[in-house]
């Protein structure tokens, strides 16, 4: 709690709109002896070091600084003290327009309406700061291992990778050997500048490179039996053919790629119905064993027949139940992610695989064979297209786009019947083997690999959202997991070609070892890193419904068997959606609870004539993108009514329903949820929280209803970080149905 | 000696590379050419494959590093010279003047009452600036630029004396110790003026697929609406024109990556702006790889796109101010003439260091990507290394900081 603070209020960023003395003698009076210092400083930037010594000399341990946004220059005023802001500038001042919607006159002196605005918002952040406090710390031991799960070219790679970085490593690979799928294939595609030739793998040596490394332990013929504990100190159960060994590890890279699609997909095509049809594959584990004597090869890359027979068999179908997702459910079941869309998704590497495999042959045969490529689209995306460039010189390659209508035996040999091809004509092409595309199915589409010990469930939530590929939904933050500490890496995570690999087990690499670094100093990782904070239960009040270890986006909290939630701070991102759902408000973070935003509520002056004075309206703003939007709408000079009061939240998932029954009851007339898009394509930085919000104004609604308010006094808004042009229409719009419905019939009791 | 990271590049690339080593506990400086950080991305509307607005991202990241004091950046700053080895480069900076005080001023009241205008640049000519300007709202820093160039003699008198104003602020020189170094220069669009049988820019509402982007941004020129430079008005029909310079051994000896997945995109901005649109685009393959195909699906099955498997030969001015394109259609053999409102030129991109001389000791191969340097602790991120799209070059930055990272642990 601080309880002596210094507010400091920014002439120059505020501008002339308000009375900035009168509002700091309002402030003065107010709050006595909590607020030990109010100043008006010229310029705040400038007044860095006099603030310094305010803290030196008067012993405060809090400052609040009114003027610019937060976002604004956040990074000039690192004080060893908690900092608050009071946004008077872009949310109040630039925002500003008369309550007819007039623009404001400031040469005929501060309008009321903003003064009253300003000042509500100044004793909202002496109040948000009264009842915060410096967070203790929730450091982790942090143990500097890794565990790798995956012994092929992506795993190998990012277990040298961690060694060379000064960690332990322990590397699991369910198969007898190391390689993975990188033992079947005869050479790589470039792997390096100048990235127009194929290249041979020297698996050999990258394997001895992690084998004869004193750092990294190997068990083969190994699973998972469970992962447990948070990062910095998870306890990986780990199953050998010598029994089970429990290691203690930081975090963990995924790497254990892919298996190839069910040959069923691929029968429309001809798959298994003899030697003369394979898959790429199983043809470059031909290759490698030296066993191809065909001499005319064809490569179809057009997956549309076996797609089109995938399409009839699922209408056949009869209509399936979906299944149900694992996430809080009492009993688990892996479902099965595997499907002919694997096959799409491969794409790009078939594409580069036929021209490895192709030149591969062709060097092997002396050039005596003769290749053929059929596509629909060359799918050589980048760099590699300098490769198939030299392929397209190359002799005994033939490539031409065309539409594989049909592929059949023909005596000894296969026909492709070819349809729309660049050579102005169709054909029938006559060879002695066809090679198929291989449907890379990642490992986490079948199995539960990791086998998480934790309250939610052993697998990742969300695989459905990605075909089963242990993906991120973030196209900025590619390493992203829902589960903490646990960074995927290769074609687990995407179909990638080799190089691409190497460059994803790198990546994953540092952030498993950034993770280990936070949870030993006890701060989050992605998306607020850095913040000590965390969540501290109150179990005295505790009723065990265990809303929030269900709802937690990250899967953070475990539970004992009554229940009582189990807190994992380094599992943790601190978005708060543990005290959003809490009915009976025993969750908090040191700086960030239900009292101190409830607080803040109640601080703003609710004026009881509707009519004269206006209504006044509580906005709970997702600070990630509502907030920078009201920021630039305001940067834009564009307003919305100033009856509203602006209260930012971690995210919509924290907002607790105790916060709207507190806007009700002082008499705000309306409440405002604005946060981000949710839906398969969430904006959400912790994935649920609009949409867990949106869930939870039901509840609300119906609260409200039994209390006579209307419930549509309460409404969500989804805005974009980028629809700042909006959402003054949007605020505006709200304002005026609630004006429209009138007054709280709470107001003035 | 020092276990400092010069990170050369503010893009995503850059700031990712940055803050990921800076989050590991290691000192990390960016050096930024432009005023501001967030490059290429920050001029874009909106990311494949989710539509969403890329500033969210960078909103992340420009958080990071307020709240990280271990990231230090420098703006309008170039690397002038780099002497020294792996673990002990010497890095002179020079700064170019800003001329804005060192915090966040408001400038907007004063910036819209200049007169001096120029083109503007971030708007790739599709909209002018002031002498005093900030490219975008949501720029970081957030400080805005002053362009004594562009004054007029009017806003010279006006700026002058202004508190915060430095019109006087002369080029500095700073000299950095650093132990790694991660180049992560980014791209440009290839110059449209080279593809002479494209009409080398000369032509009326031809633009660029960047220049989409800007039209289509809510920051950009026109608030969003994408609409024909030349009227003003929504175009009715619009041709996509692919790999316009790449794959191209006359231009650009590869694959720009991104080109095919920023076409889909700009197809579904266009079908959500106007229901009438009609839509053609003309391609050599069309490139969604892994799960990118889902995009490519849907926009198959908006009723206004259609495909031509084909390359644009040839592209002239019609009347109206329409777009004439000549076609050459490679499954039927025909060809074809025909007029879009507005044509649009999937240019590629091109290493930012392509042509240039940069002062690093770097092997290059002939298009200007970065080619190798590991072994002096010297790192390729991003687009300098190959042409990516934004979640690749995250996946590149991460892993150029570890490389770092790896370069000057336990100095």
């Amino acid at each position: 709690m601080a309880g002596k603070i210094g507010v400091y209020f920014d002439m120059q960023n505020i501008g002339g709109g308000l009375d900035i003395e009168a509002l700091a003698s309002q402030t003065r009076e107010k709050w006595g002896e909590l607020v030990q210092v109010v100043k008006v400083c010229p310029v705040l930037a400038c007044t860095v070091d006099e603030i310094k010594a305010d803290i030196a000399s008067r012993q405060l341990d809090g400052v609040l600084l009114c003027g610019a946004s937060p976002r604004a220059e956040a990074d000039v005023y690192r004080l060893p003290v908690q900092v608050e802001y009071v946004n008077l500038r872009e949310q109040c001042v630039l925002s500003y327009k008369n309550p007819d919607g007039s623009p404001p006159d400031f040469a005929a002196g501060p309008p009321e309406a903003l003064s009253i605005m300003a000042r509500d918002y100044v004793n909202m952040g002496v109040v948000k700061l009264q009842k915060s406090e410096n967070p203790d710390s929730a450091a982790v031991s942090g143990v500097e291992r890794i565990l790798v799960i995956g012994g092929g070219w992506t795993g190998l790679t990012a277990a040298a990778e961690a060694a060379a970085t000064g960690c332990e490593v322990v590397l699991l690979e369910k198969a007898d050997t190391l390689g993975g799928a990188a033992r079947n294939i005869p050479m790589a595609s470039p792997l390096a500048p100048f990235w127009t030739d194929k290249q041979p793998t020297n698996l050999s040596e990258k394997i001895s490179a992690v084998t004869g490394n004193s750092k990294i332990t190997v068990y083969l013929n190994a699973r998972m039996e469970k992962l447990q504990g948070q990062p910095g100190e998870f306890k990986a159960g780990i199953i050998t053919s010598d029994g089970t060994v429990n290691v203690d590890v930081g975090a963990v890279v995924l790497a254990t790629g892919w298996t190839p699609l069910d040959e069923k997909y691929l029968a429309p095509m001809g798959l298994g119905r003899g030697p003369n049809v394979l898959d790429a594959a199983q043809f470059g584990k031909m290759l490698v064993a030296g066993n191809i004597t065909a001499s005319r090869i064809a490569f179809v890359l057009d997956i549309t027949m076996a797609e089109e027979a995938a399409r009839e068999a699922a209408g056949a179908m009869a209509d399936k139940a979906d299944a149900e997702s694992g996430e809080g459910a009492d009993k688990f079941v892996k479902e099965d992610l595997e499907n002919i869309r694997h096959l799409a998704y491969s794409n790009a590497v078939n594409s580069v695989a036929a021209l490895r495999l192709a030149d591969t042959v062709c060097d092997k045969t002396n050039d005596a064979a003769q290749v053929f490529i059929l596509y629909k689209d060359m799918t050589v995306p980048g760099i590699l297209e300098r490769f198939y460039k030299r392929m397209q010189d190359r002799p005994g390659i033939m490539m031409t786009k065309a539409d594989v209508t049909e592929i059949r035996e023909s005596g000894d040999n296969m026909l492709v019947v070819c349809k729309n091809t660049l050579l102005g004509m169709d054909f029938d092409l006559e060879v002695d083997l066809v090679v198929l595309p291989t449907g890379m199915v990642p490992i986490t589409a079948k199995d539960v690999v990791v086998q998480f010990d934790y309250r939610q469930g052993p697998d990742f939530p969300d695989l459905q959202l990605f075909d089963g590929f242990a993906d991120s939904n973030y196209i900025c933050f590619p390493y992203e997991t829902r589960r903490t500490g646990v960074y995927a890496a290769g074609c687990v995570r995407q179909p990638m070609t080799m190089d691409g690999c190497e460059e994803d087990a790198k990546g994953a690499v540092l952030k498993a070892v950034q993770c280990i670094a936070s949870a030993s100093r006890g701060i989050a990782v992605h998306p607020r890193s850095g913040d000590a904070s965390y969540p501290v239960f109150n179990f005295v009040r505790c009723t065990q419904c265990k809303r929030c270890t269900e709802e937690c986006p990250f899967g953070a909290l475990d539970d004992d068997e009554k229940g009582t939630p189990k807190p994992n701070p380094a599992r943790c991102r601190r978005c708060g959606t543990c005290f959003g759902a809490c009915p009976e408000r025993v969750v908090s973070f040191a700086d960030y609870n239900i009292d101190q935003i409830g607080s803040m509520i109640r601080e703003v002056v609710v004026p009881k004539d509707f009519k004269k004075e206006g209504p006044r309206i509580l906005i709970l703003a997702c600070e990630n993108d509502a907030y920078p939007a009201l920021d630039m709408a305001g940067m834009r000079h564009r307003a919305w009514n100033p009856f509203v009061r602006i209260i930012p939240v971690r995210c919509l998932g924290s907002v607790n329903a105790i916060w709207v029954s507190d806007a009700m009851s002082k008499g705000f007339d309306g409440v405002m949820l604005l946060g981000c898009k949710y839906g398969d394509d969430y904006q959400c930085h912790f994935v649920k929280g609009s949409e867990i919000c949106a869930r939870r104004k039901e509840n609300i609604a119906e609260t409200l209803n039994r209390l006579g308010v209307q419930p549509e006094r309460v409404e969500q808004l989804e805005v974009a970080i980028d629809e700042y042009d909006r959402v003054p229409d949007l605020i505006d719009g709200f304002v005026g149905r609630i004006i429209a419905m009138g007054p709280n019939p709470f107001k003035g009791m | 000696m020092s276990n400092a990271i010069l990170v050369v590049g503010g893009g995503f690339a850059g700031i990712t590379a940055a803050i990921e080593a800076a989050e590991l506990g290691h000192d990390v400086f960016i050096v930024e050419k432009s005023p501001w950080l967030g490059g290429r991305v920050a001029q874009l509307n909106k990311y494949f494959p989710k539509l969403c607005p890329p500033s969210c991202g960078l909103e992340i990241q420009f958080q990071r590093i307020r709240k990280n004091p271990r990231v230090k950046f420098f703006t309008q700053a170039e690397i002038t010279a780099l002497s020294g080895c792996k673990g002990d480069y010497t890095v002179k900076v020079r700064l170019n003047p800003r001329r804005t005080a060192p915090h966040n001023v408001d400038f907007s009241l004063l910036a819209s009452s200049l007169t001096g205008k120029t083109d503007n640049e971030f708007d790739f000519g599709l909209s002018m600036r002031k002498g005093l300007y900030k490219s975008m709202p949501f720029a970081f820093p957030g400080r805005y630029v002053l362009d004594t160039k562009t004054l007029s003699k009017s806003d010279a008198a006006r700026v002058a004396g202004i508190r915060f104003l430095e019109t006087a602020e002369e080029p500095r020189e700073i000299v950095l110790n650093m132990g790694a170094v991660v180049v992560a220069t980014g791209w440009k669009p290839y110059d449209v003026t080279r593809l002479t049988n494209l009409g080398a820019g000369a032509i009326k509402n031809c633009i660029s697929n960047m220049q989409m982007e800007r039209l289509a941004s809510a920051s950009g020129p026109t608030g969003g609406r994408i609409v024909r430079p030349s009227d003003n008005r929504a175009p009715n029909s619009v041709a996509f024109v692919q790999c316009a310079g790449s794959r191209d051994q006359n231009h650009l000896n590869y694959c720009s990556y991104i080109c095919c997945m920023a076409t889909l995109k700009q197809c579904l901005y266009l079908a959500e702006q106007n229901p009438n649109v009609k839509i053609t685009v003309y391609y050599i393959d069309l490139r969604a790889p892994g799960r990118y195909v889902n995009v490519l699906e849907k926009v198959r099955a908006e009723p206004n796109v259609s495909f031509v498997k084909g390359k644009v030969a040839d592209a002239g001015q019609a009347a109206g101010d329409r777009v004439t394109l000549t076609v050459e259609d490679a499954v039927r053999g025909e060809k074809l003439t025909l007029h879009y409102d507005l044509a649009v030129l999937a240019t590629g991109m091109q290493p930012s260091l392509a042509g240039e001389n940069p002062p690093l000791p770097l092997p290059m191969d002939e298009d200007g990507f970065i080619a190798g340097g590991e072994a002096a602790g010297i790192f390729a991120a991003g687009c300098a290394r190959m042409p990516l799209d934004v979640t690749r070059s995250a996946q590149s930055g991460t892993a150029a900081a570890l490389k770092a990272v790896q370069t000057v642990k336990g100095r």
